[in-house]
Formats: C-alpha cells, sequence, structure tokens
C-alpha cells in the first residue's frame, strides 16, 4: 500500500468520525437529532456496513442477516439478565454467539450460490424467527419480548453490592448510562471502529480474494484456489457484525423482540445497502440513514403538522397539498420509500452514492472515471 | 517501511487529537442542552401549550382499532381544549376541567404508528419524549406493545394511559408506577361471561381453544379456561396461533376430530374476523357434537370487529368494554359528538381512549402539576362516574380501573351495520373484582414512580 493511498485512508477515517460525531448537531435541523434515532442510525449503519462486508464483496445476497441481529439482541439481554448490567460482557457475548450461529448457518448454506443461497439463508432466518417467536417461549419470550427484571440474578451486579436498584434498571460501562446521549457516543464510537476494520478488510488480500470471488468464483476455482474457506469467513465476519448491531440495540434499550429476526428486517438490510451503494464502503451507512429517518420521522406526519408546515401558503393551497401528500406520509410512508427506492433503481443503479459521484464529475468535468474511483474510495 | 511505521504513529496521534477535539466539542453541547436537566422532572411544559404522544397501530393486524383510537383521541384533544360541544366533560363526576386545556395549557399531540410491533412501538413512544417533548404517553392496540410501552414510559419517567389493551399482566405481573389501565382485562372477561355462557349452554360443555400466542392471548386463555372450568366445563385442548396469521384453516380442521362442542376463539382485531369467518365457512355452527349444537364464543368483542366477520357474529356471546347503544348520559354524550365530528358511533376503542385523556387531564388538574408522580397520586383510588361504565375506581394498589362489563351477543335482527352487538347483561363492578394478589396478577410490583431525571 502506497503512502499515498493511506494517507487518503487516514483522512476518509478522520473526516467519517467527524461526522458521525457531530450528527446531533448537523442532523438537529431535519427533526432528526434526538437520542433515540441517532442511536439508530449508527447501529444500523454497523449492521449495514457488516452486511455489504458479504453482499458488496462476494456477491452473495444473503436473506436472513436479521436473524444474527436477533441472536445479539437475545445474547445482549441474557448476559444483563444473568451476569448484570454491564455492556462489555454483552457486547463480546454476543460477538461470540452470533458469530458461531454464523459459522453454523454459513458451513450449510455456503455449499450453494445465487439464488438458491438466498433461498437456504431465508429459510434459515423464518426458522429462527419461528423458533423465538413460539417454540422458543422460556427463552425468548415470544411475541412480548425479553426483558431485565429486577428478580433476575445478575451475579456481578450483586457481587459488587449493586443489586438492589431503586429506579428504574438501566444498562451502563462502568457506571454511565448507556441511554441518551451517551449511549449514542459508545454506538458511534463502534460504528467508527468497525468502518473502519470493513475499510481495512476491503483493502487487504482477503479483500481483494473476495472481490474475485465476486467477478468470477468458476475461475478461481479452476486457478487452484479454494474460495469456501474465504466465503466462510467473510460470512462469519458479517454475521458478527450483525451481532453487534442487535447487541447495541438491546444495551440502548433493553428489549429483545422476536419481530426484529422476521424476514422483513433480513429485507430492509439490503435494501439499506442497495439504496446506499452496494460494495461502496460509505453507501450501506447512508441507506441505513435514509431508512431509519424515513421510518421514524416520515411516518409521525399527520395532517396537522402537514397544515402547519405549510402555513405560508394560502390556505385553499394549503387545504390540496395536504389532500396530496397525506397518503405519503404518517402510515403512508412505506409508499414514499417504496417509490423513492424505485427511482434510485431505476436512476440510479449504483444507489446514493453513484449519484454523489456524478455529482462530484460535474464539478471535475475534466478528470475522467471520477464517478467509479469516488465510490470505490468512499 | 519503517518510514511507513513512522507516519503511522504520527497518524495516529493526530486521529487521536482530533478525537479528544471531536469528543470536547461533539458531546459537552449536547448534554448541556439536553431536556433532561431543564427541570425537576421530564419534559415539563414551559410555554402555553402541553403535548401528549398518541401511540396507535396504523398499521398491522389492529390497525382499524388504531384508526379509530385517534378518533377518540382527537376528540378528547378538542373537548379539552373547550372545542365542540364537550363531551363527558359534562357528565363526568368529579370533575376538576375547565374546558381550557390542562392547567391553563393548550393540549397538542403528536402522533405515531406502533405497527403493532413492540420495537416499532417503543422506538415512536421515545421520538414523542426525546424529541416532541411530550409529557405522557398513551395508545397501543396490541398487549404486547402496551407492556413494553409502559415499561419504557416507567424508565424515561412519564405517565403511560394504556389505550387498547385486555391482558391481564398490564396491571398484573408487569404493572407499573407510571402507568394506568381504565381497559377491562381478561380476569373480568371470564368472570362476567361464565354465568351467562351456564345459562345459555349448560354445565357439560368441552371446550377447545385457539389463542393468539402473546401476552394477551396466554392470559385470556388461562382466565376463560378457569372461569368456564369453575362451572363445570372440560378444556380438551388449547392451541396458540401465531399473531397476524391470516390463514386459520389448518388450526380449525382438527377441531371436529377433537370431541369438544365449543370453540373459544382468543382472538383479536382482524386475527378474529378470520379465523371466525373461516370457522363459520367450515361449517363448524351446523354441526352437532355429543348431542349438542356446537357453539363458538369470542370472549373479546368489539364493534369494529363484529362489521368485519359481518353476518358471521350472530349468536355469538363475547364481552366487552362499552357498547355505544348504552343509555346513561355520559356515554349518550359521547357518542353525540363522536357522531357528529366523523358521522358513525364509537367502538370501545375509542370510548377507552378518550376516557384515559380526560382521566388524565383531570389528574393534573386535581394535582396542579403535570409531575408524573403527582399526577399518579392523583390517579390511585380516584372514584368517578359518568363516563359510560358506572361508578368506577382507579385502584391504587394495580393501577387498574374497576367498573361494569358488558356481556355482549352478536346482533341477529340488525338495523344498520352498526347495530351488529346487542348487550345481554350489564355485569356489575362487584362481579368482576379481584383481589390484587390474585394468582393470575402475581409476581410483580408497582416499584416507585419515576419523575424522570431531576
Amino acid at each position: 500500500m502506497s503512502k499515498k493511498d493511506l494517507s487518503v485512508e487516514y483522512s476518509t477515517i478522520l473526516i467519517f468520525a467527524l461526522a458521525i460525531l457531530t450528527m446531533p448537531i448537523w442532523l438537529s435541523p431535519i427533526g432528526a437529532g434526538y437520542p433515540d434515532l441517532l442511536q439508530k442510525f449508527v447501529i444500523y449503519g454497523i449492521f449495514a456496513v457488516g452486511f455489504n462486508i458479504l453482499f458488496g464483496l462476494t456477491g452473495y445476497l444473503s436473506f436472513g442477516h436479521a436473524a444474527f441481529l436477533g441472536i445479539g439482541s437475545y445474547a445482549t439481554v441474557w448476559s444483563f439478565k444473568l451476569l448484570g448490567m454491564n455492556v462489555i460482557p454483552a457486547v463480546i457475548f454476543s460477538i461470540i454467539l452470533a458469530g458461531s450461529f454464523a459459522a453454523l448457518i454459513g458451513y450449510i448454506t455456503l455449499r450453494r450460490s445465487g439464488i438458491y443461497f438466498s433461498i437456504l439463508t431465508l429459510a434459515f432466518a423464518q426458522m429462527c424467527y419461528n423458533l423465538a417467536y413460539s417454540v422458543l417461549t422460556p427463552i425468548t419470550n415470544g411475541e412480548t419480548g425479553l426483558r431485565v427484571l429486577k428478580t433476575d440474578p445478575r451475579i456481578f451486579d450483586h457481587l459488587f453490592g449493586r443489586g438492589q436498584v431503586d429506579g428504574p434498571l438501566l444498562t451502563d460501562l462502568f457506571g454511565i448510562h448507556m441511554t441518551g446521549y451517551p449511549g449514542f457516543y459508545f454506538c458511534a464510537i463502534l460504528l467508527i471502529i468497525t468502518y473502519y476494520i470493513a475499510m481495512r478488510i476491503k483493502r487487504s488480500p482477503f479483500g481483494m480474494m473476495l472481490k474475485a470471488i465476486k467477478s468470477n468464483q468458476t475461475r478461481m476455482n479452476y486457478t487452484g484456489f479454494n474460495t469456501r474457506p474465504y466465503l466462510q469467513t467473510a460470512f462469519i465476519i458479517s454475521g458478527m457484525y450483525a451481532g453487534l448491531a442487535g447487541s447495541l440495540l438491546a444495551i440502548t434499550d433493553p428489549l429483545a423482540g422476536a419481530e426484529r429476526m422476521q424476514w422483513t428486517a433480513s429485507g430492509e438490510v439490503v435494501l439499506m445497502t442497495i439504496l446506499g451503494g452496494v460494495g461502496t464502503s460509505l453507501g450501506p451507512v447512508l441507506g441505513a440513514g435514509l431508512i431509519k429517518y424515513f421510518e421514524n420521522i416520515f411516518s409521525s406526519y399527520n395532517d396537522n403538522t402537514l397544515h402547519a408546515a405549510l402555513s405560508f401558503m394560502p390556505d385553499w393551497l394549503n387545504d390540496v397539498l395536504t389532500i396530496i401528500i397525506s397518503p405519503f406520509v404518517g402510515s403512508g410512508w412505506h409508499l414514499t420509500l417504496g417509490a423513492l427506492f424505485m427511482i434510485i433503481i431505476i436512476f440510479l443503479p449504483g444507489g446514493i452514492m453513484e449519484g454523489m459521484g456524478r455529482i462530484i464529475q460535474i464539478f471535475k468535468p475534466n478528470k475522467p472515471g471520477g464517478s467509479t474511483k469516488t465510490a470505490s474510495q468512499g | 517501511m519503517t518510514d511507513i511505521i513512522k507516519k503511522h504513529v504520527d497518524r495516529r496521534g493526530v486521529i487521536k487529537g482530533g478525537m479528544a477535539s471531536i469528543l470536547a466539542t461533539g458531546i459537552m453541547p449536547s448534554i448541556l442542552t439536553s431536556p433532561a436537566y431543564a427541570a425537576d422532572y421530564l419534559n415539563a411544559p414551559t410555554g402555553k401549550t402541553v403535548t401528549l404522544g398518541f401511540n396507535v397501530p396504523q398499521s398491522g393486524a389492529y390497525a382499524d382499532e388504531g384508526a379509530d383510537e385517534l378518533r377518540g383521541y382527537q376528540l378528547a384533544v378538542e373537548h379539552l381544549n373547550g372545542g365542540g360541544d364537550g363531551g363527558m366533560l359534562n357528565t363526568m363526576t368529579p370533575k376538576s376541567l375547565k374546558g381550557n386545556g390542562i392547567l391553563g395549557r393548550k393540549v397538542e399531540f403528536v402522533t405515531g404508528d406502533t405497527q403493532t410491533k413492540s420495537d416499532a412501538a417503543r422506538a415512536s413512544a421515545k421520538r414523542m419524549i426525546e424529541k416532541d417533548g411530550a409529557i405522557m404517553i398513551t395508545g397501543g392496540s396490541s398487549s404486547g406493545v402496551a407492556i413494553a410501552t409502559q415499561s419504557l414510559c416507567q424508565e424515561a419517567g412519564v405517565i403511560f394511559m394504556a389505550g387498547l389493551t385486555h391482558s391481564n399482566d398490564t396491571t398484573g405481573k408487569d404493572k407499573r408506577a407510571n402507568g394506568f389501565r381504565h381497559f377491562f382485562n381478561a380476569y373480568m372477561s371470564g368472570a362476567a361471561l361464565a354465568p351467562v355462557l351456564e345459562k345459555a349452554y349448560g354445565k357439560e360443555r368441552k371446550a377447545y381453544h385457539l389463542t393468539a400466542d402473546y401476552t394477551w392471548g396466554w392470559t385470556q386463555e388461562a382466565s376463560i379456561a378457569q372461569a368456564t372450568e369453575a362451572i363445570g366445563w372440560k378444556t380438551v385442548k388449547k392451541v396458540r396461533t401465531p399473531l397476524g396469521a391470516g390463514d386459520f384453516s389448518q388450526y380449525i380442521t382438527p377441531v371436529l376430530n377433537s370431541g369438544a362442542d365449543v370453540l373459544v376463539l382468543n382472538h383479536y382485531g382482524k386475527d378474529m374476523v378470520n379465523s371466525l369467518t373461516q370457522a363459520v365457512q367450515f361449517g363448524l355452527r351446523d354441526k352437532q357434537v355429543n348431542g349438542k349444537d356446537f357453539v363458538i364464543v369470542v370472549p373479546l368483542y368489539s364493534r369494529l370487529m363484529a362489521q368485519g366477520a359481518g353476518k358471521n357474529v350472530e349468536g355469538i356471546f363475547g364481552s366487552t368494554n362499552w357498547h355505544w347503544s348504552l343509555k346513561d348520559a355520559g356515554s349518550q354524550a359521547f357518542v353525540k359528538s363522536f357522531g357528529q365530528k366523523y358521522g358513525f358511533p364509537p367502538s370501545q376503542a375509542a370510548h377507552t381512549v378518550y376516557c384515559q385523556t380526560l382521566l388524565y387531564a383531570d389528574a393534573c388538574e386535581r394535582a396542579g402539576t403535570h409531575n408524573p408522580c403527582g399526577v399518579a397520586e392523583a390517579l390511585e383510588g380516584f372514584k368517578f362516574s359518568g363516563m359510560g361504565n358506572g361508578d368506577t375506581l382507579y385502584r391504587a394498589a394495580d393501577h387498574q380501573c374497576f367498573k361494569d362489563v358488558l356481556v355482549v351477543e352478536g346482533n341477529d335482527k340488525s338495523t344498520s351495520k352498526f347495530d351488529l352487538l346487542k348487550v345481554v347483561q350489564v355485569v356489575p363492578a362487584k362481579q368482576v373484582t379481584y383481589a390484587p394478589d390474585n394468582p393470575m396478577f402475581k409476581g410483580g410490583e408497582l416499584g416507585k414512580c419515576n419523575p424522570g431525571k431531576a
């Protein structure tokens, strides 16, 4: 790796870190600067970055990644219940458990590629979902969701004399409660670290191998490479990322529900990655942010907020516009998201990152191939 | 190579420095401006308005109920702010509300979609608390969601006024000091329904339960089984079905071969509409088993569901919290103003959330504050009437309302599409009251009220 590449890498991660950590400031004007949504942005960012290691680099489309998200959440809540409210063992426990499940599921599903692989992963995820939803109710508490109760053992908490809590039980990192902004910064720092790891993986010889699998796996096999171990490793890493994301979801809000494992949740991360730009480093993070923004902000608009937002217009225009727009907000936010998704796929197959690349190219007309280059660097 | 390593260390130092400065500039202002530190309780209203958060399902199996809840909430806000004809504000006794908002502040509201999922509901409630500054959260058309939101409100430090939630656990093992429920529960359904079933179908019956597989279904199944077994019925089998299954044919086919002569459908919303319609289509009600007519019971009824299931509900017994055909002054006033605004009568979902909003506002007036601890104290042990269910008590021990429960039957002589249920009996509150340490409600504790971070 040349010196120039290294300096580009460092400045990229520095800018990325700066952008993530200042999110509470620059997202406030668009109504997204509150802790819960910021946490969701970075957590689903981690999920999508991990998913991209598998899908973006090797081209293997997994439709069952939500299973690892759910496993991570359940593992974390159980860690809270048994060990105590500290987040460190919870995170480690979740990553290990999600990683071992990924090893098992990957070992079976990676025997096939293409659509067969997708269907296999989907089947596994639905199995996990149904197990969590009804069969394993004693472990997962079914539809009601798993929560931390005051009667739980929490061995280490009791050992260190913190067993009796007066108020609600909150997760903590050596005394700092992981709710609100501290929770966000905890997740944000983990996103920056995992983003950096993903970037290094992409540029490593291992990453090159994964990209080679995407471009032509048959040729790889003919030249004497055994591609399975590489795929298996990518699958496990990606599963561990999902486990970490699931763990963080449970850390910022100690509740794990089965719906986190449903196929719609698996589909969501596919949408995030495609919307942002498959194979790019930054794209999945942007896609995750966009989808979560729609889900939380657009769904909260009702006729009253629309009237208020359009109050600068004459009354009759205000009423007409409210009638036109209202099916697309509130409970209709899926409609808007679907339309946006279609537009992006049709006009910008490379997602948001391709759009950004094109804009940059407009300002640098003399540099050929700017689009693809920026995309791959981002 | 050495050159690169050197650079490496240097740049790492740069990153560290950069991080430190980011942390210093990024974290500090947001901590200082965090709303939690602004007053002695969370989201204390400072201006001329107060914000309530209405968190209802706008998609999923309970979307119809959610839509009607939202109508009830909007009507309540209108009446609280002195608009419309005042509705139950004219009939509620005792009453401290003045029709000028809450404590002189105009009531505003924000809405959210729970999607009938705990995750989405909590995200939506968090948005209301953290971003919109809601001082009270209310809603939920699924007990799973209601329990999840209730514990969130307890942790965050705002009042939760439960909407449509019928599980025993909401005010049983999952009760919370910041949560209050006006709606009746599964135990009350069983206690009210059993004598009517005994009279209509006799003591020798075998029941087969189909149950929605979550907290509400479980507790209703247990409550109905207990109440019917007390009158001599036998429970043949209990089968759990996933929430929002859509197709219940695979669960209904085995019923006839089981030797049961009663089918108890512990389903609600679209699930109940689908399972009942399919059970009728399969000809269950035309069959004879053990020499008796096969019958279906739907323990928790609502008009919206009856509307969805149409003629299939005729002659089927169930219980309900409230019905628009009640003749007391409170119900009449509510039905009148709801009808004027929307053009059709309200459902029990609209009724319970309307009452909850008024009860919350009234408690604020009596307490003279929005502080959750003050409000909770004002609600605990509060006795009121004129809200459609006779004399009602908000019990302090578990934050559950005790009031009359209705046993209804699908109407075979309906005159309109709203006249689908007829009230068979108004069961007095005394008959459905239980001790707070009843085994079905054991295992939880209210804990202390949480006013948010001081």
